[in-house]
């Protein structure tokens, strides 16, 4: 926003365009990054937010235990909701993982500098994301005991997966996704793992790091390897992300249910995708910067672009409610009309509309500089439109199963304490692996901030 | 005294900067080594050119894509082959080889092909993991993986003459010329 009286060069466009504070060589961005890991104690704070997390995790625990004990029947699903909880809360964690690996393989793709300092945590958002996705399904079909029949196995019985069914389709998306990530996530580490092993003074932490790094030595012939590998890993990412929540959207889809049986679900489950994602990296890097004073590398610019991510994606979001809409009233199918009015005024009316005022009346503010530039605000913006992402899948599963074609064979969906305590209890398993994760790996990739370092340097 | 005298891996220069490792690595390769590494803390663009290793060291897209077209084409026929003989179902009257169905998992299985052979190709071409290289004895090498740039000339070179290299090494700027010894 040119306010006209901001000289283009002044010294606050200059701060809010940094990618890196200067003034850093690669000895200190190697210090700063590798002390969070070797030689900073243990903060009280680290060991208050741990101990909530993994509470929580343990809630998780005992949640699944109960339900294998019990059975679904604890859930508040039934007949016809049989979804519930159990899918929003899968389709909801692995959209979170997407920013992830948007911002490590697409924004590489486009030589965006700004990714650096934050595509470290975010991929492993991603995985930590993906792992607590990875449980919904699994815990939701009753018998999780028996997954493994999804996979396809030469049998004694002879049977094989549905390849014609997105459920299938989903298997292959979800842990291709997974290993996907954790290659590139790894392939990123092993550099920094290998500084690890080099820094550490006690010897449990050399031998550890050193067995992760695998005896890389920084040596041009690997680098040279090693870069191909990555921009090949970045290339095979971008679409593998585009198509996971393609296919994840393909649950819907292709189902006949109304307000699910769209063309337009793919690219607007990918863009709700993103925008969450962002968002819980937004909710993640501005902790994380404040409790480790990475301001200098996480700078201002990192989290305007964050929110100008957020507020675009947002607004393909917007488009897609928009068109979902229009769709279903130009059509003239009766079921789909039928369900716009039960958005708007059925018995989940409310959450519809809390749902529009998270997701696109709130993060319109962000067209605002100043808003864009105060960390507590967009703090607070990341957490509503987290909330609203959630409600928005909450939306689509539960109002289209209560009103089915037949009011005969409509329903209600109330979720009982096992399925709150259920995602709670996720929360739980991600932050946990958070907290460990900040604690024993480089958050930021040290050897991408040293070549910012030599970037800025040859400026 | 007569000590077993460890055998002589090679020759460590030290730099400071990414400038002076890339003007020494073209002066080391000028003067006719033929067996010389550089070490680095983050990939340095022309590098690899200046030591004199072209496109053909790179082996990584090729394996990418044989993992690729391997991974895709053993998904798209194997869904054929469940579909088609081992377990054919009529589902909603289509054709047993309604092969549109069998994209999504084709395109994954393709990813995950080209992905895995990525990495693990990337790895098995560096001969990685290697738990130990005579490197590693230096202790100042530590910092190759911190802030500072290494060039090595390796003994087996046919050039290689202890008092000379070392000389030719800190004419080009070198500093801390290290002799790197491995016990074999």
């Amino acid at each position: 926003m040119s306010t006209g009286d901001t000289p283009v060069n002044s010294p606050e466009i200059r701060r809010l365009a940094r990618v890196l504070e200067p003034g850093y060589s690669y000895a200190s961005v190697t210090d700063k990054i590798a002390s969070i890991v070797l030689t900073r104690p243990t903060s009280i704070g680290w060991l208050a937010g741990f101990s909530i997390a993994f509470t929580l995790m343990m809630v998780l625990l005992g949640s699944i235990a109960w339900l294998i004990t019990k059975g679904v029947g604890i859930w508040g699903i039934n007949i016809p909701i049989g979804w519930g909880f159990a899918i929003v809360n899968f389709v909801w964690w692995i959209g979170i993982g997407h920013a992830g690996t948007l911002i490590s393989a697409i924004l590489f793709l486009l030589n965006q500098k700004w990714r650096t300092s934050i595509n470290r945590f975010a991929e492993a958002m991603t995985l930590f994301a993906v792992a607590c996705a990875g449980i919904f399904p699994l815990i939701h079909t009753g018998r999780p005991w028996m997954a493994y029949y999804m996979f396809p196995y030469p049998s004694t019985m002879g049977i094989w997966p549905q390849f014609r069914s997105p459920l299938i389709w989903d298997v292959f998306a979800v842990s291709t996704y997974g290993t996907v990530s954790a290659l590139f996530w790894f392939v990123g580490l092993i550099p920094d793992l290998a500084t690890l092993r080099d820094s550490a003074t006690n010897k449990p932490a050399q031998i550890i790091y050193g067995m992760l790094a695998m005896g890389w030595r920084g040596s041009a012939r690997h680098w040279h390897r090693y870069q191909s590998a990555y921009l090949l890993l970045a290339g095979l990412a971008t679409p593998l992300v585009l198509s996971v929540h393609t296919v994840v959207s393909f649950d819907f889809s292709i189902a006949i249910v109304p307000g699910w049986h769209t063309t337009i679900f793919p690219p607007y489950f990918v863009a709700g995708a993103i925008y969450s994602g962002f968002a819980m990296v937004l909710t993640i890097a501005i902790p994380l910067r404040a409790a480790y004073d990475l301001q200098d590398f996480i700078t201002m610019r990192h989290l305007e672009n964050m929110a100008k991510v957020m507020l675009a994606t947002g607004l393909i979001v917007a488009y897609g409610y928009f068109f979902e809409f229009f769709m279903s009233l130009y059509s003239g199918n009766k079921f789909d009309v039928f369900l716009v009015q039960q958005r708007l005024h059925g018995p989940y009316a409310p959450y519809y509309y809390a749902l529009i005022l998270c997701n696109i009346l709130t993060p319109q503010l962000l067209w605002i500089q100043k808003v864009r530039t105060n960390v507590a605000m967009l703090f607070v913006m990341s957490l509503v439109i987290n909330v609203g992402m959630w409600l928005e899948r909450f939306v689509i599963v539960v109002i289209s199963l209560t009103r089915d074609f037949m009011p005969s064979a409509w329903g209600r969906y109330q979720p009982t304490f096992w399925d709150w305590s259920t995602f709670i209890g996720t929360l739980g398993l991600f932050t946990s692996l958070l907290f460990l994760f900040v604690r024993g790996l480089p958050a930021i990739s040290i050897a991408e901030m040293r070549e910012l370092v030599a970037h800025e340097d040859h400026k | 005294m007569n000590l077993p005298r460890p055998h002589l891996y090679g020759l460590l220069g030290e730099f400071d900067s990414p400038k002076q490792l890339m003007a020494a690595a073209k002066k080391v390769r000028e003067a006719g080594y033929k067996h010389i590494d550089a070490f680095a803390p983050f990939p340095i663009e022309g590098l690899s050119h200046a030591l004199g290793l072209g496109r053909k060291h790179d082996l990584v897209p090729l394996l990418t894509l044989m993992g690729g077209l391997g991974g895709g084409l053993t998904g798209f026929f194997f869904q054929l082959w469940v579909n088609y003989s081992a377990y054919p179902m009529n589902i909603a009257g289509r054709p047993l080889n309604s092969w549109p169905a069998f994209i999504p998992v084709t395109f994954e299985l393709t990813v995950l092909g080209a992905s895995t052979f990525a990495v693990f190709g990337m790895l098995a071409l560096n001969r990685l993991p290697q738990p130990h290289h005579p490197l590693f004895n230096v202790e100042r090498f530590k910092r190759a993986s911190n802030d500072k740039f290494f060039l090595c000339i390796e003994s087996h070179d046919p050039k290689f003459h202890l008092e000379e290299t070392a000389k030719f090494l800190q004419s080009v700027s070198a500093q801390h010329v290290t002799e790197v010894r491995d016990e074999d």
